[in-house]
């Protein structure tokens, strides 16, 4: 008998019992599931035990400017599925100013750069990672550069590099 | 990200002697010429053994997201053309095709089309380039130039096709740049008819080739479970058995008409991601030599009534729809209708799968434009492929891999 998967409509129905209401929308051809930010390792690994078990992407939106955003930042986790190609979002909200959210290193190694970036580019805490250190901007930086209320040209980090001379180098 | 804070996790096969007097620290990177690009290692040695690789990145980051939130959808094509600057192409293709996904814009035959072939021609440049430098950076000269004679190529047909060699930004919302010409297509033909001869003398040179087989086989070895939990995707995947490739499993442009193979190995190591990309050269010149054959006839750009693409100079001046549309597209406030949704759309770009997570504000540029990089995974796995190899081997595990810095950093 050949194997058919369970629909994405079984998955979120099956995810709803389990975690309770969720919002969930379609929108070309994606599905979308809300998950609260304290239950989204627990419905992460949920849904990676019943076959989403590729985690393509971890990023975020800072909805600061957005119209009738009610949350400043949503992490978009995109999950895909290796053996029946579904793919499914997972969107998780959190807040200022203390944005956190549990680390999913554990389910998939490869967030572990993904959290990073997005620490780094958002400044979201993810508790529990291993390694929680900037990925592409400076040690040094203090910023989150992602942020829509950092400015597109900076605020001078650039422009006030220290200058090394040839004696001091 | 400095170094010396970060701790090494020395549980690899060297593991056991607890005084790490011996070891020494080789700083790889971030210029050195077998790095290709600038992207720099920590590279922790007992003798020629690596006990644990740090990699390290943002020597090359640009905020190319950032800019993706100031600069319109057409705009920002010439962003995406700096990313993965090695098959700049297929970064256009992925771009505009998350733009569309968003804007919910149908394209037409002929678009899907010509779209398919320079993906694909971008594929191959791509492949002869990383496997060609994996062939380099083994000691295998030859063959690399083989392989950038080929590229040549492939960069005149793009020059023909849109004036530009390297960063192409060939296509537009809705449709492209430049329609094909018959020259353009005749030099598509020219290719396809010796490139075949040029590959079989490439595995000729390398495929057998003691010294190559010897330094790569066995050498940076992943598995299958380790690449679908580190998210890996492309070659570096299907090289581990992960039968995971967008073309077929949700084809998107033009793939689903047209027929090619999936190359997979099992073995997981440097050589079966050197086979698993010169196979995959193959099946891309059986694509753009059918997609060349049925290339349909009809306009490139989506008509005029859905205001997405530019008209002709033509349709400007002697229709009054042209020319309406030509002004409500040059205005700032009348461009294209966005939604204020948010939609990820990937396509199998050379590397593995590039996708681009669009949200839109009801403006002509996007409110946020995420990236997603294969580079980035495949570049977090390079310790665990690394450790217990010589640092003779770090090259050859970096070339398969294919980092391209300006992708990784953005």
């Amino acid at each position: 008998m050949p194997f058919t998967p369970p629909s994405i409509d079984d998955v979120l129905a099956g995810l709803t019992e389990r975690f309770g209401s969720l919002d969930t929308s379609v929108s070309r051809g994606q599905t979308r599931v809300v998950v609260p930010a304290d239950q989204s390792f627990d419905a992460l690994a949920w849904l990676k035990e019943r076959g989403f078990d590729l985690l393509v992407d971890v990023t975020c939106v800072d909805y600061l400017e957005y119209r009738d955003a009610t949350h400043r930042y949503g992490l978009v986790y995109l999950l895909a599925s290796t053996t029946t190609n579904q793919r499914l979002t997972v969107r998780v909200f959190v807040d200022d100013p203390d944005p956190t959210v549990r680390s999913v290193v554990p389910l998939w190694a490869g967030a572990n750069w993904l959290e990073r970036e997005v620490w780094d580019m958002f400044g979201i805490r993810f508790t529990g990672h291993p390694d929680l250190r900037r990925l592409m901007m400076p040690d040094e930086f203090t910023a989150h550069p992602l942020r829509k209320d950092y400015p597109l040209q900076g605020r001078g980090e650039r422009h006030n590099f220290p200058v090394i001379t040839r004696e001091h180098s | 990200m400095s170094i010396a804070q970060a701790t090494f996790d020395t549980a690899g096969p060297e593991a056991g002697a607890r005084s790490e007097d011996y070891l020494w620290t080789l700083n790889f990177g971030p210029q050195h010429p077998a790095t290709h690009t600038t992207l720099r290692l920590v590279l922790k040695l007992d003798g020629e053994r690596v006990v644990d690789a740090m990699p390290e990145m943002g020597y090359l980051h640009s905020g190319f997201e950032k800019i993706g939130e100031h600069l319109t959808f057409n705009q920002y094509v010439t962003v995406t053309d700096r990313m993965n600057y090695i098959s700049p192409m297929a970064n256009n293709v992925a771009w505009h095709h998350a733009v569309e996904t968003l804007l919910g814009i149908e394209l037409t035959p002929r678009c899907t089309y010509i779209r398919t072939i320079i993906a694909e021609l971008a594929r191959l440049s791509d492949h002869l380039l990383s496997n060609g430098a994996v062939g380099l950076d083994t000691g295998a000269f030859t063959f690399f130039l083989y392989g950038f004679y080929q590229r040549e190529v492939i960069y005149d047909i793009f020059e023909t096709l849109c004036g530009a060699r390297f960063t192409n930004s060939y296509t537009r919302v809705g449709g492209v740049s430049q329609d094909f010409t018959p020259l353009v297509i005749e030099k598509i033909r020219a290719f396809i008819r010796t490139f075949p001869k040029t590959l079989d003398d490439m595995e000729r040179l390398l495929t057998r080739n003691r010294i190559f087989v010897d330094r790569t086989k066995g050498v940076g070895v992943l598995t299958k479970e380790e690449a679908i939990s580190a998210s890996a995707t492309g070659p570096v995947a299907r090289a581990s058995g992960v039968t995971r490739d967008l073309r077929k499993d949700e084809p998107y442009l033009a793939y689903g008409d047209l027929d090619f193979q999936i190359c997979c190995a099992s073995a997981g190591d440097c050589y079966a991601r050197y086979l698993v990309r010169m196979q995959e050269m193959r099946e891309s010149l059986k694509i753009v030599k059918q997609a060349l054959e049925n290339l349909p006839a009809g306009d490139v750009n989506v008509s005029i009534d859905q205001r997405v693409s530019r008209p002709t100079k033509q349709q400007v001046y002697s229709t009054i729809e042209g020319t309406i549309s030509h002004f409500e597209l040059s205005m700032a406030n009348r461009g294209f209708e966005v939604p204020h949704e948010e939609s990820y759309a990937a396509i199998e770009a050379p590397n593995g799968e590039l996708g681009f997570y669009v949200v839109g504000d009801g403006n002509e540029t996007a409110y946020r434009a995420r990236c997603r990089p294969p580079s980035v995974l495949h570049f977090a796995l390079f310790p665990q492929l690394i450790r217990g190899h010589t640092l003779s081997d770090v090259v050859a595990v970096l070339g398969s891999l294919n980092i391209i810095a300006a992708e990784l950093d953005r």
